[in-house]
C-alpha cells in the first residue's frame, strides 16, 4: 500500500520575486522578469536577454566556512530552503533529530569552473583557486552545501535532467516517501544565472532575439514566438509523508497525487509528440483521476517554436476532448531550466491557493496548434483543484506531476 | 618591505577575507584558532599570502607555521630571497 504524500512548505527565490508573496503578486499581475543585459552583448551574444535576479549577500546569516564553497545557485537554493523549511514550521532541532531526504535539481555550475581555469592559466598554480573551487564546480554543489549547512541525514544527491531536473526532483522524492524509505524529503531545482553557464545555448541560436522589447520575448504558444529566454533562480518544496504531517501538526498545502515520465529516444534537442503524451498518461493514470477532474495545466512550452507545437499535440492528444486551461508561466520568468519543473510547481499553488490561472502573457496570435488548446492570455479568476505540470529536457527526458489542492 | 609593512598589509587582508576583526590577529596569537582554520581553509590562507605578497608557498610549509609573528617572518624571508 503506497503512502500518501503532502507538500507542507514552499521557498521560491525567483525574477518574479524572493518570497511567495511577492511572486503571488507577480504571477496575478503579469509582470515578467525578464531584461536587456547589455554585458552579454559586449560578449558576443546573440541575443541579451535573461531573467534577472539579484544574487543574495550571507554575510551574517551563513559563516565564511559555511559561504566559501556555495556558487550562485546555492545560494539561492540556500533562501528558498530556508524560507521552505519556515513555510513548513520545521525548525533545526527537528532536522537534528530525524532523517530527511535532500533531492534537488540542478545540471551545471558553469561559472565555478571558467573561474578556476582562469585562474590557474593566469598564475600557473592550482593552490591560487581556493579551497571553493571543486566545491562550487560540481553539479551536486546545491545539494552538497544544503545538506551540511541544514544537516540532512537522509537520501543526498543532485537529479541532473536538464530542464525536467527540478520536476524529476520532486517526483523521485514523491516515490521514497510512497515507498516508506523517508518520511520527508526536501526537493527543488536550482538555476545559475550568468553568461558563461549559456553562452554555447545562446550560440546554437535557441533564444529570442526581441531584444528591443524584454518583457514581450517570451511568448510559449504564441505563432510570432522565435525562443526562449534563459533564467534561474531556485524553488524547493518540502514532501512528506500524509500521517507524519498530521501527527506534527504540518500545515499541509497539498497532495502529490502522480508523477508520470518517459524517454522520447529521439532527438537531441528537439521533442517529440509521443514522448512527453505517455509522460502526461502515465502521471494521470497513476493519479488515479479522470482528465475531466484536471483543472489547470502547467505546460512546459518555453518560447520555441517546435517545442511548442509539439507540447500543444501531446496535450490535444490526451486532452482533446475534457481541455483545461493551459498556460506556461515561462512567458513571465522565461526558461528556469533546471529550477523550473520545481518552481513551477510552486507557481501552480500559489495559482490554486488564490482561485486564479495568471495570463499566458504575450499570447497574442495561436497557431495551428495552440489554437486548439484552451490558453488564457487574461487573468482568470478561477478555481481549481488538480493540476498537472509538465517539463522535458534535452534528450528527450519528460516529467510530469499531477498536484492536488488540500 | 620591512615586517611591519608585511604585518600591516598581512592583518588587512586576513580580517577580510576570513571575517574577524583586525584587533584579534595579534603577534603571538595561533592561527588557526584566530582565523578559524580547518584542513581546506589553510589553503585558502596560501592562496591569500601568495596572491598579496607575490611569493609561493608550499602546503608542507605552511603547516609549521603556528604564529602570525612566524608568518610574517616566513613571508619576509620569502620576499628577501627573490
Amino acid at each position: 500500500m503506497k503512502r500518501r504524500v503532502v507538500v507542507t512548505g514552499m521557498g521560491i527565490y525567483s525574477c518574479l520575486g524572493k518570497t511567495l508573496d511577492e511572486v503571488r503578486e507577480s504571477l496575478y499581475n503579469g509582470k515578467s522578469g525578464i531584461i536587456f543585459d547589455p554585458i552579454r552583448k559586449e560578449m558576443g551574444f546573440l541575443s541579451a536577454l535573461t531573467g534577472h535576479l539579484e544574487i543574495p549577500n550571507l554575510k551574517g546569516v551563513l559563516s565564511r566556512n559555511q559561504r566559501v564553497y556555495m556558487p550562485e545557485e546555492a545560494l539561492y537554493a540556500y533562501c528558498a530552503t530556508a524560507d521552505a523549511l519556515k513555510s513548513a514550521k520545521i525548525e533545526q532541532d527537528y532536522l537534528d533529530t530525524h532523517e530527511i531526504g535532500l533531492l534537488y535539481g540542478n545540471d551545471s555550475s558553469a561559472e565555478p569552473v571558467i573561474t578556476s581555469v582562469d585562474t590557474m592559466r593566469e598564475h600557473k598554480d592550482t593552490t591560487r583557486i581556493g579551497s571553493g573551487g571543486i566545491f562550487k564546480s560540481m553539479n551536486s554543489t546545491v545539494t552538497m552545501n544544503l545538506s551540511c549547512i541544514f544537516k540532512f541525514k537522509g537520501m543526498n544527491l543532485t537529479v541532473s535532467g536538464a530542464c525536467a531536473s527540478g520536476s524529476h526532483a520532486i517526483g523521485l522524492g514523491s516515490l521514497l516517501i510512497g515507498d516508506g524509505l523517508q518520511d520527508m524529503v526536501v526537493c527543488g531545482g536550482a538555476q545559475e544565472v550568468n553568461p558563461y553557464s549559456v553562452c554555447s545555448f545562446d550560440g546554437i541560436g535557441a533564444f529570442s532575439k526581441r531584444e528591443s522589447e524584454p518583457g514581450k520575448a517570451s511568448r510559449p504558444f504564441d505563432k510570432n514566438r522565435d525562443g526562449l529566454v534563459p533564467s534561474g533562480g531556485a524553488a524547493t518544496v518540502i514532501l512528506e509523508d500524509y500521517e507524519t504531517a498530521v501527527k506534527r501538526g504540518a500545515p499541509i498545502i497539498a497532495e502529490v497525487l502522480g508523477y508520470g515520465f518517459s524517454s522520447n529516444g529521439d532527438h537531441i534537442s528537439v521533442p517529440n509528440v509521443d514522448g512527453p503524451a505517455r509522460s502526461l498518461e502515465m502521471a494521470i493514470m497513476r493519479s488515479d483521476i479522470q482528465k475531466n477532474e484536471i483543472g489547470y495545466i502547467n505546460a512546459h512550452a518555453t518560447s520555441t517554436l517546435v517545442g511548442d507545437q509539439n507540447e500543444a499535440k501531446a496535450i490535444f492528444k490526451v486532452f482533446g476532448d475534457h481541455m483545461p486551461p493551459v498556460t506556461s508561466t515561462k512567458s513571465q520568468t522565461g526558461h528556469e531550466m533546471w529550477m523550473a519543473g520545481a518552481s513551477e510547481v510552486i507557481y501552480s499553488m500559489l495559482m490554486m491557493k488564490n482561485n486564479f490561472i495568471g495570463a499566458n502573457i504575450n499570447f497574442e496570435t495561436p497557431d495551428e496548434d495552440s489554437a486548439k488548446l484552451n490558453i488564457p492570455a487574461k487573468r482568470l479568476d478561477a478555481h481549481f483543484d488538480i493540476f498537472i505540470s509538465n517539463s522535458f529536457g534535452f534528450g528527450g527526458t519528460n516529467s510530469t506531476l499531477v498536484l492536488k489542492n488540500l | 618591505m620591512t615586517k611591519s609593512e608585511i604585518e600591516a598589509k598581512a592583518k588587512s587582508v586576513l580580517a577580510e577575507e576570513f571575517e574577524v576583526e583586525e584587533s584579534v590577529i595579534t603577534p603571538d596569537a595561533d592561527i588557526k584558532k584566530t582565523l578559524n582554520l580547518d584542513s581546506l581553509s589553510l589553503v585558502d590562507l596560501v592562496a591569500l599570502m601568495e596572491e598579496t605578497f607575490n611569493v609561493k608557498i608550499k602546503g608542507t610549509e605552511i603547516i609549521k607555521i603556528k604564529t602570525f609573528t612566524a608568518l610574517y617572518d616566513f613571508v619576509l624571508a620569502r620576499i628577501e630571497e627573490k
